[in-house]
């Protein structure tokens, strides 16, 4: 049993250090497929990446139900640590989550079960965060879309395997749809909905 | 008693949370007006407090900011935004726009190419590009949400129809990436093709009507127009008069009472390092004559 003093601490400098990985995750959201690194650290609590962890410490608060895979939620270190550093409510229901925390994304249930939005109001969606093997080795992707000059390359080792694919909802439902954040440690990549995947192999 | 009473960049941080996320949607949906829960700033609405606030919420101390003001950075608009922020963030403000890693504008795009690590941050008056022709937010979304825009071309088409021509010349709609269209704020139509496949992000924030939006880099902005009466960005019958730029857009300035008038670049850090560069317009010759164009009293 942890008590609250010995939780794993949040960012030394709440205010500097949220700029600094808002920035990272704002460039890697306008510029999907490139790395970016967060660069402030705090302390994590059981399976979640230090990446997570600043990006829960920078996002989250009283006003973004968030919602846990199985393994987040059954580590009471860490829905310990969501709660005192962020206040962010954690609810069963993915469908009204603002936010989605997943470490294994072998569990990862269908995008369809998060919020995505409605046709009038596309930004009530939710963004899952999914923890990655690695974002600099692994398939090669070619994405496209807005904020992509052209075609962009990204090598990611990703669970579950047809993360992509099951990404191609977005393309149906657009302006609706799920924007994902991928973290490998302190690495970022984001994939809002506008970018469309095309699997290159190993 | 000399600690500082504000937080960095002024806003709480609960408040930049909540415009931080919404940036992040903004961004994920090109063009579309992202609600948020603007706050009142120490400025009047109309003086560019959507913009300030989306500038507080991503500014850091390493970043570099520069403030126009249609074009202009020693405007009074443009100064006071740089001296809060010169005060409440500490950071470097600059009037060169290739220097500037952030850059908060009121109703112009700078003349110079912007580049990957720049930011330019509108202020907008009116996000909605549809609201002179349907007052009900709740119709505006439906229509926004059909991607129902007939209306807006019908706006246009009865420009043609009165004037012969597509008569918007300021705030003239735009499509962003093939689906929403967006207000570019009251930027003039020349500015237009400047937004199309931008190597800068692009972010518009409306204090007054609490909406934020965004351009992501390199994505397709067009201009609304017909195959008959294509999009035309404005020309000028002149160059600038201090620096000689052909291909600038240009306030008028008046010179005396004499209808005398001069037409000078309205980005200034444009201008100045033109001139600093040696090149040198009319000014030292009488000042530039507007011809009369077949109008009947001139």
């Amino acid at each position: 049993m942890t008590t609250i003093a010995e939780l794993p601490p949040g960012f030394a400098d709440k205010v500097l250090s949220a700029q600094s990985t808002f920035r990272s995750v704002m460039d890697a959201m306008a510029r999907p497929g490139s790395v970016q690194r967060i660069v402030p650290m705090a302390g994590t609590a059981g399976s979640m990446m230090r990446g997570t962890a600043a990006i829960a410490l920078t996002l989250f608060d009283h006003d973004t139900p968030l919602w846990l895979d199985a393994r987040l939620a059954e580590s009471p270190n860490v829905v310990k640590w969501l709660k005192f550093h962020t206040g962010a409510p954690v609810v069963q229901d993915s469908s009204i989550a603002s936010f989605a925390l997943i470490s294994d994304g072998g569990a990862l249930p269908p995008l369809e079960r998060f919020a995505l939005g409605t046709s009038e109001y596309p930004d009530r969606s939710t963004t899952v965060i999914l923890q990655v093997d690695s974002l600099d080795s692994g398939r090669s992707f070619e994405l496209r879309g807005p904020g992509i000059d052209g075609a962009a390359m990204l090598n990611a080792s990703i669970k579950p395997f047809d993360l992509f694919e099951r990404m191609h909802i977005n393309e149906a439902l657009f302006p609706r749809g799920i924007d994902v954040v991928l973290v490998a440690d302190d690495a970022v990549v984001a994939i809002p909905r506008t970018t469309r995947i095309v699997s290159k192999g190993s | 008693m000399n600690a500082p009473a504000y937080n960095f960049a002024y806003l709480d941080e609960q408040t930049k949370r909540m415009i931080r996320r919404a940036i992040l949607k903004a961004i994920a949906i090109p063009g579309y007006q992202v609600p948020f829960a603007s706050r009142e700033m120490p400025m009047p609405y109309g003086w560019g407090t959507g913009g300030v606030q989306v500038t507080a919420a991503i500014l850091g101390p390493a970043d570099v900011l520069k403030v126009i003001d249609q074009g202009s950075d020693d405007t009074t608009n443009a100064i006071s935004i740089r001296k809060f922020f010169a005060k409440t963030a500490g950071v470097a403000t600059t009037t060169a726009t290739d220097e500037a890693t952030v850059i908060q504008t009121r109703h112009r795009i700078p003349e110079a190419t912007l580049h990957a690590n720049q930011v330019l941050v509108y202020q907008v008056p009116i996000p909605e590009p549809l609201r002179f022709l349907e007052p009900r937010e709740t119709e505006t979304r439906r229509m926004h949400a059909l991607a129902e825009y007939g209306l807006m071309h019908v706006k246009l088409y009865e420009d043609i129809a009165r004037f012969g021509h597509i008569a918007t010349a300021y705030a003239y709609p735009v499509k962003v990436n093939a689906r929403y269209v967006m207000d570019p704020s009251p930027t003039p139509k020349f500015d237009n093709p400047k937004m199309d496949n931008c190597p800068a992000l692009q972010l518009f924030g409306a204090g007054r009507e609490k909406r934020i939006y965004a351009i992501p880099p390199y994505t397709k902005v067009v201009s609304l127009d017909f195959e008959d009466h294509p999009f035309e960005p404005y020309r000028f019958n002149a160059p600038c008069a201090l620096c000689g730029a052909e291909n600038s857009y240009l306030d008028e300035i008046v010179t005396d009472d004499k209808g005398g008038r001069m037409f000078v670049c309205s980005d200034t850090d444009y201008c100045e390092s033109r001139q600093a560069a040696g090149h040198h317009g009319s000014l030292s010759a009488a000042p530039y004559k507007e011809k009369a164009q077949g109008g009947t009293n001139g």
